[in-house]
């Protein structure tokens, strides 16, 4: 029986040559990042609204946040943007270990993002403001932290990806698991591109 | 159309392999379909009984059978269990599963492995929020604040087992698409594809872009609820109607996403047992979308008593109306589609007609509650819940038996006994007007909607409608025991009993493991019934 199944699934894995299966994953993807916005956008609906509401609670509030940290971490997605775009275009080309480090970097990246935001959240604690302070902590946690969770999800997805790149499981032929992680990575970096003018440069 | 697609190789049905272990890691959408056909027929009847004992209380005008605080709980399980568990999974993911890769002419789905994980994913939300159970929420379906963030039930667990199911049926949705756009056999172009996919495509749409919507909106409640955030609470400058903005704007959406399928598998039945072509093809295909686009843009008619602008209800008001056109499209060209057929009742095809006459008056009496002035009367009353529940049993679920009943033999590869379903469905029908008809009255004149006591006044029609809801229960229960006993009998199935010309009725009942031994090339649509088409059929 076991034996039989594994048959079984194989059969449903070739229904697709390499190329099928790249446009359809891509058109998957795609409408996933889809609803990641829509996702994000109730926030930033919220964040329209109660602004418009309560803009100098919005000025006076952002004065707490770090805005260098912000800056640096901005800079270092950016960044890590770049160096996955290198990885994407080195695995097409073939060149598995180039992909690989660029995934490594990208990877680093993203830790130290979460370490900056470690310590922001904390320096914030530490001065007594949580989620319930007020509207803009409120928003500022729950947007920040909403990114630090697709953050996370992103680095477990691109760690899977990165083992199997040097395990030369893709290469110029094959390569839609790194493009599709690249994508969502790319989606990460283009929201906290909005979220830190939103959130650190409100005056 | 395309006949070569009968299996000359030899013949495994997809449901030879036995055994637990072959049903917990197959990726075969056929069984995924029955694995999601069984889970929301299981909430169905489990919400179904809770509905019974919520309308035993309501005999008397006193709360004399469960105390008022356990009838909040009862009418918030029912309505959670309806909406989540069944009715926004329900068509989409049993027979869209099903019948997607079948009508297109595919081995599976895009994505046969994530759709298994999305069953999982529906598994684990429904575990959630049976152990939500323990301490029940007494909200009602819709979680509004400020009562949902200060109640002291249970109201995070729910609202994250909703969450849950969220993902679920975005990733089926997603994979839908993909399905739909990269799997078609050749020459399945898109003007060619059943009416069933084009239904199946708009509601995808909608699952895709509104849940998230929803997925937020719970999150931030159980942020309110946990960590003290005030988007919703007045004291901290938040706004208790923010939420009702945000969750309508998923579930009028969601409404669509209920009954899209429903209308799809409808003009599927018509034409086959009309024996005439679909009348309005394009229309009907087109307005599913537009249906699709337009729910977007009313869903403030829900708030038209929370304080929203004058303006902008008027605005609401109007967009409202604009829904009906796209709806009464379909209606007309079912309608159409049935002029001078010659029409077989077969018990799907009476599900079907009962799916026409009751859906047109679930539709007008919601054209009544979007107009602003009505609906600032019948808010709230059992006018709405007459209303929903014409379009939502009587349109969502007369087309979920309907088309049980149309597809149960190419499912199972077996019958079931004809005249016990017509005698199921007489009752289903009969049950079901008498249960909600009186409702209508009792909304009118002023019964508002949500309460275990009632004034004397109400107390017969109240009875009457608690007397519908036997025959009604007695109809699915006669219904569920026939469809269960079929399984068991030994009358195979033919493989096309009513002579279709859709793809699956081409292939053996049960079809076998990967569909078609060849993947079938398209020449025609799939509605040439009547004169000369049926010949070259
Ligand atoms: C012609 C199409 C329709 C129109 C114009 C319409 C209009 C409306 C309006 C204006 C309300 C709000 C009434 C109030 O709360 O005062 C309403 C409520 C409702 N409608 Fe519809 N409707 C339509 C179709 C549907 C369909 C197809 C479904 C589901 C399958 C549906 C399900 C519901 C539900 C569940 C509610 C009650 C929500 C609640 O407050 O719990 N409607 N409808
Ligand atoms: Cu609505």
């Amino acid at each position: 029986m076991e034996e039989a199944n594994m048959e079984h699934d194989a059969h449903h894995d070739l229904h697709m040559t390499p190329e099928e299966e790249y446009s359809s994953s891509k058109l998957g993807m795609w409408l996933f990042l889809g609803t990641e916005i829509m996702l994000f956008g109730g926030l930033f609906a919220a964040y329209a609204i109660f602004r418009a509401k309560y803009p100098e609670l919005f000025l006076e509030s952002h004065q707490e946040l770090n805005r260098e940290m912000g800056a640096v971490n901005t800079g270092i997605l950016i960044f890590s943007s770049l160096t996955m775009a290198i990885g994407v275009t080195a695995i097409q080309r073939g060149k598995q270990m180039l992909a690989g480090i660029m995934i490594l970097v990208t990877i680093i990246c993203g830790l130290g993002f979460g370490v900056v935001k470690y310590f922001e959240y904390g320096s914030k604690f530490s001065h007594h403001i949580y989620p319930d302070t007020n509207i803009f902590f409120s928003l500022y946690f729950m947007m920040t932290g909403l990114h630090m969770l697709h953050v996370f999800v992103g680095l477990i997805v691109l760690g899977v990806i990165m083992v199997m790149t040097f395990q030369k499981k893709f290469d110029e032929k094959y390569s839609t698991p790194v493009e599709m992680g690249g994508l969502y990575w790319h989606l990460v970096d283009l929201v906290w591109i909005y979220l830190f003018p939103l959130l650190y440069l409100v005056g | 159309m395309a006949n070569e697609s009968v299996a000359t190789n030899v013949y495994v049905p997809y449901l030879e392999q036995k055994g637990f272990m072959s049903w917990l890691v197959t990726t075969d959408h056929k069984r995924i379909g029955i694995m999601y056909l069984i889970s929301i027929s299981l909430f169905f009847l489990i919400a179904g009984i809770i509905a019974l004992l919520m309308r035993f209380e309501l005999m008397t005008p006193m709360a004399d059978f469960v105390s008022p605080h356990t009838y909040n709980v009862l009418f918030t399980l029912h309505g959670s269990l309806m909406v989540f568990f069944f009715i926004v999974p329900g068509l989409a993911a049993s027979f869209g599963n099903f019948l997607i890769p079948l009508m297109i002419g595919a081995p599976d789905v895009a994505f046969p492995k994530l759709n298994l994980g999305s069953y999982y994913i529906y598994i684990a939300g429904t575990i959630i929020v049976l152990y939500a159970l323990l301490q029940p929420a007494d909200t009602g379906w819709t979680f509004y604040t400020p009562y949902s963030a200060t109640t002291d039930t249970d109201v995070v667990m729910i609202t994250f087992g909703v969450f849950v199911l969220g993902f679920s049926s975005i990733l089926t949705g997603m994979n839908f698409i993909v399905t739909i756009h990269k799997m078609r056999a050749p020459g399945m172009t898109w003007h060619r594809l059943p009416l069933f996919i084009w239904a199946s495509y708009a509601t995808a749409v909608l699952q895709l872009l509104a849940t998230p919507v929803v997925g937020i909106t719970l999150l931030l409640l159980i942020a309110e609820r946990s960590l003290g955030v005030g988007f919703f609470d007045p004291a901290k400058g938040g706004d208790p109607v923010l939420f009702q903005n945000f969750f309508w704007f998923y579930s009028h959406p969601a409404v669509y996403i209920m009954i899209i399928p429903a209308m799809g598998v409808i003009s599927e039945i018509i034409p086959v047992f009309a024996r005439k072509p679909i009348f309005g093809y394009k229309a009907i295909a087109y307005s599913s979308l537009g249906i699709a686009f337009i729910s977007f843009l009313v869903w403030a008619h829900h708030m038209f008593t929370s304080g929203i602008s004058e303006v902008a209800a008027t605005i609401f008001s109007f967009l409202t109306f604009l829904v009906a056109i796209p709806t009464a499209i379909k209606v007309f060209n079912w309608l159409a589609t049935l002029y001078k057929g010659s029409i077989e009742l077969h018990s799907a095809m009476l599900y079907a007609l009962g799916f026409v006459f009751l859906f047109t008056i679930g539709g007008l009496t919601g054209v009544f509650l979007g107009a602003l002035a009505a609906d600032i009367h019948l808010h709230d009353t059992y006018f709405v819940v007459a209303h929903m529940h014409y379009v939502m049993i009587g349109g969502t679920v007369m087309g979920f038996f309907g088309a049980l009943h149309f597809w149960y033999p190419k499912w199972f590869g077996k019958m079931f006994n004809e005249s016990v379903a017509k005698l199921s469905w007489f009752l289903v029908f009969v049950g079901f007007n008498i249960t909600f008809f009186p409702q209508f009255f009792l909304g009118i004149q002023g019964m508002p909607r949500r309460y275990a006591t009632y004034p004397e006044e109400f107390q017969s029609l109240m009875a009457l409608s608690t007397y519908g809801s036997w025959i009604l229960g007695l109809g699915v229960l006669i219904m569920t025991v026939n469809l269960i006993k079929g399984l068991f009998s030994d009358e195979k199935a033919p493989q096309n009993p009513y002579g279709s010309l859709s793809l699956e009725w081409q292939v053996p009942s049960p079809p076998p493991t990967l569909n078609f031994d060849k993947i079938p090339e398209v020449t025609d649509w799939t509605y040439g019934y009547g004169k000369k088409k049926e010949v070259d059929a």
